[in-house]
């Protein structure tokens, strides 16, 4: 007969074989044997020197003209994620805000704003900010069009679709917090921005932290969708090399490649933060 | 009055009335408390007596009557509630700390961002207010690091900080554990010593005798009666009170 610890700890093996996480090593398998494949496979690797592009000038830094550094591929791809990521969490924290405040006016934009994107294909809402309402509204103001390149608009329309769901995000967020916090911030003389500011907001975005982690993902993946404007970021590039080379495979799976890469590594880097913050919250 | 002879009235309410949808929680209530007087408010739950704390400081907005603080009618629209409300402490039944500063940083938050005192000018009050409810190693320890106890504590403190001139409690025993009652309840008693002007909703009776002015019996949203503590106990005019006071004491 086994002892009850024998026992236990025999059904803590067997445990942890299922809670192995099988699924990540075989994507890391793939990336792997992707990796593999662009080392030592000359139209593999072809594809992948073209599609990683390359930056531009520090001079150009240096004279002000930010996207010609910038210059084409994943630093082209982490620059609209990294940019729209935080414009949209400004226009987010403003519609949420918007969303809770008692102003009739403000509240109504605020989820006018909400509800137009949510009723919106991102792809339609691309098209449109990109092409029709930016260039029209710098016409009208009398702007100079050549300031909004296309990839400034991409931006511009990314972050004003995802800065609708980071407003939900906030609203929730804000709303998670116990209505007591709030009255005793009053009952101090606090007014209410200031018991915004100073209570509810630093913890409405410790909570909210992993779903605007989630939300940077999702903007690396949608950045894909800037190629409808010719962006040369990775995914426009990969058409290009396609269409240039016909390899289609080679192209399709270095892109596959390179934004699964970066999204299971930040996914990990998540669920480690967020396991870090459980474990000092107790 | 405990010798108590000073007659400016600090608190008046006026024929209070709140409803909560088509619910009226609070039936006209009037109250009247001297400065450094301190008033028990207890009933039965339900019977009111948070509401009229609540309308003291206008979390609640009274739906008919008037509140003066100092002389400031709070119904007026040209009276600043906040600065009202920096005069008024208020400890709640759930502590209310602010999770995400360390028990300095609640006590200092509304000094610094509503006093406008500078830190160290801050923290030199919350030290002398922590130190005042006797918890001043806890000052760097985060709300969810106390026990109940201390995290009231801390909640005294912080609203003690603001130098208010009155102080409400609502419940401030109630989700304590027992043996964490008497740390709070000394606390207050000390302040009442003090001379502070208090309002406490409670249920624990011992507190109202040593500490109270006068006791006020709530239930059904009225005032049934409001005597010294030794004469309500004692001597309870009406049933409802003798039957509330046989009900706890039993206990």
């Amino acid at each position: 007969m086994a002892t009850l610890e024998e026992q236990l700890g025999g059904k803590d093996r067997a445990d942890s074989w299922k809670q192995f996480p099988w699924w990540l090593v075989a994507i890391l398998l793939f990336l792997a044997y992707m990796a593999w494949l662009i080392i030592t496979d000359e139209n593999y690797n072809e594809a992948f020197q073209f599609i990683i592009g390359h930056i531009g000038d520090i001079e150009d830094l240096l004279d002000g003209e930010v996207l010609a550094f910038i210059g084409q591929g994943i630093s082209l791809t982490l620059y609209i994620t990294i940019v729209t990521f935080f414009i949209s969490i400004l226009l987010g924290l403003l519609a949420g805000l918007g969303r809770v405040s008692k102003n009739t006016f403000i509240r109504n934009l605020a989820i006018t704003y909400v509800e137009f994107v949510r009723g919106l294909p991102i792809l339609v809402l691309i098209f449109t900010l990109a092409i029709v309402v930016v260039p029209g509204a710098v016409d009208r103001v009398g702007g100079d069009l050549q300031a909004f390149p296309n990839a400034t608009r991409g931006i511009i329309a990314l972050s004003f679709f995802y800065g609708a769901f980071m407003g939900e995000i906030f609203r929730a967020g804000i709303e998670s917090i116990p209505k007591g916090q709030f009255e005793a911030a009053r009952s101090l003389g606090m007014t209410g921005s200031q018991s915004m500011r100073y209570i509810i907001l630093p913890q409405a975005i410790r909570n909210i932290l992993p779903a605007l982690g989630n939300d940077f993902i999702a903007i690396l993946k949608d950045s894909s969708l800037l190629s409808v404007l010719a962006i040369r970021e990775i995914t426009q590039l990969s058409r290009l090399h396609a269409g240039s080379t016909f390899r289609f495979k080679e192209s399709y799976l270095v892109l596959t490649f390179l934004y699964l890469s970066m999204t299971v590594a930040l996914s990990l880097l998540l669920q480690w933060y967020g396991r870090r913050l459980n474990t000092n919250e107790r | 009055m405990n010798g108590r002879t000073m007659e400016n009235e600090i608190i008046v309410i006026n024929d209070l009335h709140k409803y909560f949808g088509d619910v009226e929680a609070v039936k006209g209530v009037d109250l009247r408390v001297k400065r450094g007087e301190v008033i028990a408010i207890v009933g039965p739950s339900g019977s009111g007596k948070s509401t009229v704390l609540r309308c003291i400081n206008h979390l609640e907005v009274p739906t008919a009557g008037a509140v003066y603080i100092d002389g400031v009618h709070l119904e007026d629209k040209a009276t600043k509630i906040n600065s009202v409300r920096a005069e008024v402490g208020m400890v709640f039944q759930q502590f209310n700390l602010f999770p995400h500063l360390t028990a300095l940083e609640n006590v200092t938050i509304a000094v610094r961002k509503v006093r406008k005192r500078n830190k160290e000018e801050a923290n030199r009050i919350g030290m002398e207010k922590l130190t005042r409810v006797g918890i001043p190693e806890k000052a760097d320890s985060y709300p969810r690091q106390l026990s109940g106890g201390q995290q009231q504590r801390v909640a005294i403190a912080r609203s003690l900080a603001m130098d208010p001139k009155i102080m409400l409690f609502d419940e401030p025993t109630s989700a304590l554990d027992p043996e964490m009652i008497k740390e709070v309840l000394d606390v207050m008693l000390d302040l009442a010593k003090e001379g502070m002007t208090m309002v406490v909703v409670t249920h624990e009776m011992g507190f109202c005798r040593a500490a109270a002015d006068r006791v006020m019996f709530m239930d059904d949203g009225q005032v049934v009666e409001v005597a010294p503590p030794d004469v309500l106990f004692k001597n309870p005019t009406h049933d409802r009170t003798k039957l509330f006071l046989s009900q706890i004491l039993v206990h």
